[in-house]
């Protein structure tokens, strides 16, 4: 006897589905199938090459009308169902209803349309459909402008299609990197460069504000006020399952459409496959696990017994040049551990996670020839305790020999190539080492081996190693941290060298051996980027330690101590009453004049601070950075103006030191001291800098100390007006920004390069130029006062929520 | 996990950052990372009770602010040469929402 199914749906689920359905029972159901389409069944995935232009639709269809009338079903393509009838079991299509027997809804999802401003604008188009890739063919014509809102997998595959047809596209995308669902920052980073060679700019954290225009589309607007403009926009900012049908007839609908293991809803003559659906509180957005379900359906419809077991899945990007693989479950966890490997010279990226004794998930980028194979011992939860040192390696080596990195160097021929950058050949190293060189600065200054971008030189010190055995004591210098095998120095070399302007560049392109850095390195590399890229470097909050995070020192109960600029020492009886005025409001337990004349206000409450510190901004005091590593006072004597020895006006020139180096970030905390005698009441010789005025001119000494070390400054400079005691300052900070290691202070930094290369340094008049205006340039923009900015967000400081009054509830 | 309460949503938190929630048994702090999974640990680290919600966030781990003794936020094992643990709470993301066990609404007796 023939039933009567009907099908809601010509998806790429419902085609499968068919099909099996045909071939083990063919003749039992008379099948009805509505599409909102109005065509049959294509390869969904096909439609980014469709886009890209390498395919053309033809060739993506799988079911056209003839397939499914050589089936014998009736075929209601370009009507929607609008309505269930379950007690009737009847389907209402927009044309008209048709009974049935078993029911099965494939309705995929529904694209987000996020409701911005100007969202309905024609021109605002998603990915998801024929329609929508044939709107973007015909918007990508060379010249026309696009934008993607949403760096994912579709968004990129959408700007990557749109760019291959000549139009010039920008991607937005809120996160700090591209497929963070499935990427690290490191290997979001080395996509990001791909696409970027490929001419499509990528604007990450980038939040859409609103879609512009009047009669269509003609540009999006960032909430920082960035636009750009656009012919058409792509919204790929995720899907969700159309579960619309499904929620107006009664059926169970938690995200997806609730299904058993036999793709039954909760009405039995219903089932569901597909995207739509949620088996076992999980949703399905790849075709893999949509094709077992389509088995599992077939053979339920057919009366065989057969139950879905959803299995692990892969993604890769279909972006041509873009290699991409990830699979499994790669977020880090308990009893996780991280391979991690990274080819800088070759852009590749590869992470696999462990749990146990078992693969559980793998990303790569740039090279992903061994995916399958790391995806089959995933989905086959083999034991790799064996194969673990060579496992990243992949079938190439796996059972083979273990790798001896020191072994495979040594078998290396003396031809064989070590520095890449200065073309340089082991036996040259060789000889040089041979020839006295016993140091990796020797090696480095006889051969140049390693003295360009430098990623050669663990290959380099293996080299020595091999040729001095014992002799070779391996680099003194320890490296940052665990993370990395490279010296601060060496860091601070290769950013400059490398033009790396991100965390996760660095990571990459200095191969770190672990995801995210650690809480040592992240402050430093923040502010080496700082530092050497003033104008392209955005700062990363998440990497500043605390204080600097949150701009106050923090106590040890928690709370904070704030300090206002009092420049010079300096203040007025409306800042000391604006003082004493907020220490009434925020109930200050403690007021404490430092050591460096300013007003300390100590136990401040975290969701206090953005209020105190507007009320400081209405009374005209800006943050004493008195947490920061950076610029904290400079202590002053009162000089000419009252003290009978003076000799120079040493508070007004305090002052002018303070107002041009405040706000500049540094290695390590700066203090300076300026006395108007060599009374020296300043006490200006323990600074890290200090100025002695005298009636001939002002000596100008650094690299004193008084905090666990005591040290007396050495003479730097002595000269003439306090305009040349700008200058020298100013580049002698400058030098020490530049150069230094993160959290030496000025002293440990001058015992390592030598006081009398940084005197040359600033009193060469050319390179002091240079360094001064480097100086300027980065305070333009980083001479800000940190809490306008965060006293206008109070919100982000307080608690995200309070569950004492729940609890009494 | 019995029963949730929802916080906040997750972009209320900062990548790689944590906020705090209130509970009548203390203050919670509940991190994100890198790859949005969400955390959930008592704000007071059992060295000095310094406030783990302003430490920093790497991979599932972050370190204190007062003397840097580092938890996998997972277990609340202090890692390393450090011993100690500090209370993990359930939690998780449900439709961008971030959902916290309710015990920690329970009243200490
Ligand atoms: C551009 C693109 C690239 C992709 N790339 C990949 C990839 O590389 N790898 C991968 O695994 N997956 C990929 N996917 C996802 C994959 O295509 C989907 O998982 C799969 O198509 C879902 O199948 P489905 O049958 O559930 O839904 P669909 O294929 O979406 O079919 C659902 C059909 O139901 C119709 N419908 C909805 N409501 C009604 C109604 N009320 N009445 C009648 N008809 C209705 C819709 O019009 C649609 O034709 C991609 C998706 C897109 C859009
Ligand atoms: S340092 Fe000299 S000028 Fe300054 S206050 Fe002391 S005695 Fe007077
Ligand atoms: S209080 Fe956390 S490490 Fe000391």
């Amino acid at each position: 006897m023939t039933r009567k199914l009907v099908v809601i749906g010509a998806g790429m689920a419902s085609g499968r589905m068919l099909e099996h359905l045909f071939d083990q029972a063919p003749g039992q159901w008379d099948v009805t199938l509505f599409n909102a389409e109005p065509r049959g069944n294509y390869n969904r995935l096909m439609l980014s090459p469709v886009l890209s232009g390498d395919k053309t639709y033809a060739q993506i269809v799988t079911h056209d009308s003839d397939w499914y009338l050589a089936q014998g079903v009736t075929c209601r393509f370009g009507e929607a169902v609008v309505g269930i009838d379950r007690e009737a079991q009847i389907v209402h299509g927009a044309r008209g209803p048709v009974e049935y027997d078993a029911l099965v809804i494939a309705t995929g999802s529904a694209p987000f349309i996020i409701p911005l401003p100007g969202h309905k604008l024609p021109g605002v188009v998603a990915y998801r459909d024929l329609e929508d890739t044939n709107a973007m063919i015909e918007a990508s014509r060379p010249g026309a402008t696009a934008v993607v809102i949403g760096g994912g997998l579709l968004g990129l595959e959408a700007a990557a299609g749109m760019a291959a047809r000549g139009a010039e596209v920008t991607v937005i995308h809120l996160m700090g990197h591209l497929m963070e669902r499935q990427l690290d920052p490191a290997a979001g980073y080395l996509l990001q460069r791909d696409l970027e060679k490929r001419g499509i700019r990528i604007h990450c954290k980038g939040a859409t504000k609103a879609i512009l225009g009047t009669d269509r589309v003609e540009a999006v607007l960032l909430e920082d006020g960035t636009t750009y403009p656009a012919d058409l926009v792509c919204m790929a900012v995720g899907i969700r399952p159309e579960t619309r049908l499904a929620n107006d007839a009664g059926l169970e609908v938690a995200r997806g459409i609730t299904v058993d293991d036999q793709m039954r809803t909760s009405d039995p003559a219903i089932f569901a496959l597909g995207e739509c659906v949620e088996h076992d509180g999980q949703l399905f957005g790849l075709v893999a696990p949509l094709y077992d379900q389509a088995k599992v359906l077939a053979a339920t419809l057919a009366g065989t017994p057969a139950a879905f077991m959803p299995l692990q899945t892969a993604t890769k990007l279909k972006v041509t040049g873009c290699d991409l693989f990830s699979a499994g479950d790669f977020a880090e966890g308990p009893g996780r551990e991280d391979i991690v490997f990274r080819d800088p010279g070759r852009g590749i990226y590869k992470r696999l996670i462990l749990e146990g004794d078992r693969l559980i998930g793998a990303v790569m980028y740039g090279d992903t020839a061994d995916g399958p194979w790391f995806f089959d011992k995933i989905r086959s939860g083999a034991d790799i305790t064996a194969d673990r040192d060579t496992l990243i390696f992949g079938p190439a080596f796996a059972g083979g020999a273990q790798a001896d990195p020191l072994a495979a160097v040594a078998a290396l021929p003396p031809e064989a190539e070590i520095c890449g950058c200065n073309g340089v050949c082991k036996g040259t190293i060789v000889t040089a080492i041979q020839g006295g060189a016993a140091t990796l600065d020797a090696v480095r200054g006889l051969t140049k081996a390693s003295a360009s971008c430098g990623t050669c030189t663990g290959l380099v010190e293996q080299v020595m190693a091999l040729t001095l055995g014992d002799g070779f004591a391996a680099n003194a210098n320890p490296p940052m941290c665990k993370c990395t095998d490279h010296t601060h120095e060496d860091v601070r070399r290769l950013i400059k060298s490398m033009g790396l302007k991100s965390i996760p560049a660095v990571m990459q392109d200095l191969g770190w051996k672990t995801v995210g850095g650690c809480a040592s390195c992240r402050p430093a590399l923040n502010y080496y980027l700082i530092a050497d890229w003033p104008l392209d470097y955005r700062d990363d909050r998440q990497s500043r330690f605390v204080n600097e995070r949150n701009h106050a020192n923090i106590q040890k109960d928690g709370t904070y101590s704030v300090v206002p600029r009092m420049w010079g020492g300096v203040t007025t009886s409306a800042e000391l009453r604006a003082i004493a005025d907020a220490a009434d409001r925020y109930a200050v337990p403690m007021i404490k004049v430092t050591g460096g004349q300013r007003i300390d206000l100590l136990g401040v409450r975290k969701e206090d601070l953005p209020a105190i510190w507007s009320d400081f901004n209405q009374a005209g005091m800006v943050s004493g950075h008195a947490y920061a590593k950076g610029l904290r006072t400079v202590k002053t004597c009162v000089g000419t103006d009252f003290c009978r020895f003076g000799t120079q006006d040493s508070t007004g020139l305090g002052i002018r030191l303070e107002k041009l180096l405040w706000g500049s970030w540094t290695p390590a905390k700066v203090k300076l001291g300026v006395s108007g005698c060599p009374r020296n009441c300043a006490e200006a010789t323990c600074k890290d800098i200090g100025v002695v005025c005298v009636d001939s001119g002002f000596q100008i000494s650094v690299a004193g100390a008084a905090g666990m070390d005591v040290r007396e400054t050495e003479p730097l400079l002595t000269v003439d007006t306090e305009d040349e005691v700008c200058e020298v300052i100013a580049a002698f900070v400058q030098l020490y920004r530049e150069q230094a290691r993160y959290l030496h202070r000025i002293y440990k930094w001058v015992d390592k390069v030598g006081l009398d290369w940084a005197r040359e340094q600033v009193a060469d008049p050319a390179t002091r130029a240079g360094l001064i205006e480097r100086f300027r340039l980065s305070q333009t923009i980083y001479q800000t006062d940190p809490w306008a900015e965060h006293a206008a967000r109070p919100d982000e400081w307080a608690p995200v929520a309070d569950l004492r009054l729940r609890a009494a509830e | 996990m019995s029963q949730l309460i929802d916080i906040a949503a997750l972009e209320d938190i900062p990548p790689q950052g944590a906020r705090v929630v209130r509970t009548p048994q203390g203050c919670v702090a509940v991190f994100r990372t890198a790859d949005d999974r969400v955390f959930a640990l008592d704000d007071r680290c059992p060295h000095k009770g310094g406030p783990l919600s302003e430490g920093i966030v790497h991979g599932t781990s972050v370190t204190c602010p007062l003397h840097n003794w580092v938890f996998d936020m997972a277990t609340g094992q202090a890692q390393g040469a450090d011993s100690g643990a500090v209370a993990t709470h359930a939690v998780r993301v449900e439709g961008g929402r971030i959902l916290l066990d309710a015990s920690v609404i329970r009243r200490v007796a």
